[in-house]
């Protein structure tokens, strides 16, 4: 029987360094292929075996797909963007211009500014894929649920994003978006009932303790504004997002696999 | 100043919300028929060919010759490249490729299905490894995306204004793109309903979306046929209120939040008019030409009424006539759920008319606490 010619990188791919990281070589057979999936924590993600109309892009158009990427290139580009700028009034401003002026080929805050704009219109396109291949119907309802919540997150990552630069954009995005906030029923100034929570003269809900102080840190855009967005942009929403993401792909996995007809 | 040629004119007018919404309004039942009757409506204007590769061109054609005429002005070259506003450019494309994507689909779904055959997922079904079939697909997508973001990031520098100044407000100041949607429901809602309530009836009508639609038709495929009455619903949030609203609230709005047609001058100075009166001081000063009571309730009684009867008697009338078989379908709880929330939303739709056309700025007005309707 002829022996299988051996590749020549077969030195390093039998080598016991190798083979301790990668349990499958490069994948040849079929059960190899499984196995690639199976043993890896990355690709695990999906099934070692699909539908076949479900790996065509014009059923699920990558979207879901694409927005979980563009998250962790937000993440990257978001890490090294930290290296560089401040959340203080005095420098914020100035550290972007650095940024923009002193680091050669510095494309990174491009890639994240316009990355971020490109992940609010992937989700916006997944919730429409999804709807329109009703997949969103028995037994996956509650995981619509999570995309929803998932949308919600993205845009307030978004959001809090927007204040960053802390240029007249930033500044005045903010103001007008957190001015509802003050007119929210019962605990914003400007809403109604907000006159309801008094004991005698004295009104629990004014300029300095309803929804909109609680949401900028104080009564306009500020420096506490700015570190508090900061914060919830870079930890705080990152963190919920991704619990909320983990439930999300572990009940895609739960509730059936991707969605197709019975 | 310049004379606008004939086109531009017209596309100024008509691009006015005050007349492009309820055209589109008008347009937007025979294109996503709800009701078998307004379906076969659909099919007798041959509509359902704009889901068709000729359809798809000639959406195309008619967007790219719209943009191409539009950048050789100067005022609509402004407002579309401002580098912020590109991605909602972008936008519109997209959402209009792949509406289009999806109802053709969805036609060639519910053609197969009139033949008796199956959908052409079902076609599909037989398992394929994801290794390599999968994988190298995300690969690909991965890669397309990376240059897309690179090369984006290269041509376009991400905008940075003057630093922030408290003491100086930028005429128009807008939210981010995405909440223009709900700044621009601010023009016919006061902040209570538009920023807070509206948002939350929003999020919360989404997620109802799985327990209210009990078709069990129509799930893991792309059909039109199988649920019409949910498609159409669904396009009227996403294309009319969601995506309509925020291209407005983008490129139609300008300084005090005035309409400004795409060809048009953002001129600060430009006035609109504010005529705007409630339905109290219509009732009491119009109608009976008496002075506004003092009671507060007896007041507002008018508007009181008319939100009573909108949201308590109506339901009831629509379930006995319109909505009958829906009724029927859904059952009580879903069924006074979903009126509701239908309700609350085309309230929005009927409150743009009332100003535009009869000038009513509230329907309830209590200023005295805050509560406006």
């Amino acid at each position: 029987m002829p022996k299988a010619k051996k590749s020549f990188l077969a030195p390093i791919t039998e080598s016991q360094i190798y083979r301790s990281i990668m349990r499958v070589g490069i994948p040849s057979t079929r059960r190899e292929r499984m196995m690639i999936v199976l043993s890896n924590v990355f690709i695990h993600l999906h099934p070692a075996r699909i539908p076949k109309h479900a790996v065509k892009v014009k059923y699920t158009w990558c979207m879901g797909g694409l927005t979980f990427f563009i998250f962790l290139v937000l993440t990257v580009t978001g890490i090294l963007l930290m290296f560089y700028y401040r959340p203080v009034t005095e420098y914020a401003y100035g550290d972007i211009i650095d940024l923009k002026e002193q680091v050669p080929l510095g494309i990174m805050r491009e890639i994240h500014r316009w990355g971020a704009h490109l992940m609010v219109i992937t989700v916006w396109l997944h919730m429409f894929r999804v709807f329109m291949t009703g997949s969103y119907k028995p037994p996956r309802e509650f995981n619509w649920g999570v995309g929803v919540v998932l949308l919600l997150l993205t845009m307030f990552l978004s959001f809090t994003g927007y204040l960053l630069p802390w240029d007249q954009l930033a500044i005045w995005a903010i103001t007008v978006g957190s001015r509802m906030a003050g007119a929210t029923p019962f605990i914003g100034t400007s809403g109604p009932g907000s006159a309801l929570l008094a004991l005698g003269d004295v009104n629990f809900v004014h300029e300095a303790s309803d929804a909109r102080f609680a949401m900028l840190g104080g009564r306009f855009v500020g420096e506490a504004t700015l570190l508090r967005f900061y914060v919830l942009h870079c930890i705080g929403l990152p963190f919920i997002i991704m619990i909320f993401m983990i439930v999300h792909f572990w009940r895609v996995r739960k509730d059936g696999g991707i969605s197709g007809p019975t | 100043m310049e004379e606008l040629s004939w086109p531009k004119h017209l596309i100024n007018v008509l691009s006015n919300p005050k007349y492009l919404f309820p055209l589109l309004l008008g347009l937007f039942v025979f294109i996503f028929p709800p009701t078998d009757r307004l379906h076969r409506i659909h099919l007798r204007l041959r509509l359902d060919r704009l889901w068709t590769n000729a359809g798809g061109v000639f959406l195309l054609v008619l967007f790219l010759s719209f943009f191409l005429f539009g950048l050789t002005d100067p005022n609509f070259r402004l407002i579309v490249t401002k580098a912020d506003n590109v991605p909602i450019v972008g936008l519109i494309f997209l959402v209009t490729f792949f509406l289009w994507f999806s109802m053709k689909q969805a036609l060639e779904n519910d053609r197969r299905m009139a033949d008796g055959k199956k959908p052409i997922e079902a076609d599909d079904k037989d398992p394929v490894l994801v290794w390599p079939d999968l994988v190298y697909g995300e690969f690909i997508a991965m890669i397309v995306c990376t240059i897309l973001l690179i090369v984006w990031s290269i041509v376009l520098t991400a905008p940075l204004e003057q630093p922030a100044n408290p003491a100086v407000s930028p005429n128009p100041s807008k939210a981010p793109w995405y909440f223009l949607g709900l700044q621009e429901m601010l023009v016919y809602f006061d902040p209570w309903i538009a920023g807070v309530v509206f948002p939350t009836v929003i999020i919360i009508g989404i997620m109802a979306i799985p327990y209210l639609d009990n078709n069990k038709k129509g799930c893991g495929y792309y059909s039109f046929a199988d649920r019409k009455m949910a498609v159409s619903v669904f396009m009227f949030f996403w294309l009319v209120l969601w995506i309509f609203l925020i291209v407005v609230g983008t490129f139609l709005r300008g300084p005090n939040w005035n309409f400004f047609g795409p060809f048009e001058v953002w001129k600060i100075s430009k006035l609109e008019a504010l005529t705007n009166v409630n339905l109290s001081e219509l009732i009491y000063m119009k109608l009976l030409n008496r002075r506004l009571p003092d009671n507060i309730l007896v007041r507002e009684m008018g508007g009181f009424l008319v939100i009573l009867g909108y949201f308590g008697v109506l339901p009831l009338i629509l379930m006995k006539t319109l909505f009958r078989k829906l009724h029927q379908d859904l059952g009580n709880v879903r069924f006074s759920f979903f009126t509701i929330m239908l309700l609350m939303s085309f309230s929005l739709p009927i409150k743009m008319m009332l100003r535009w056309f009869f000038n009513i700025k509230y329907i309830v007005a209590i200023p005295e606490y805050f509560f406006n309707i």
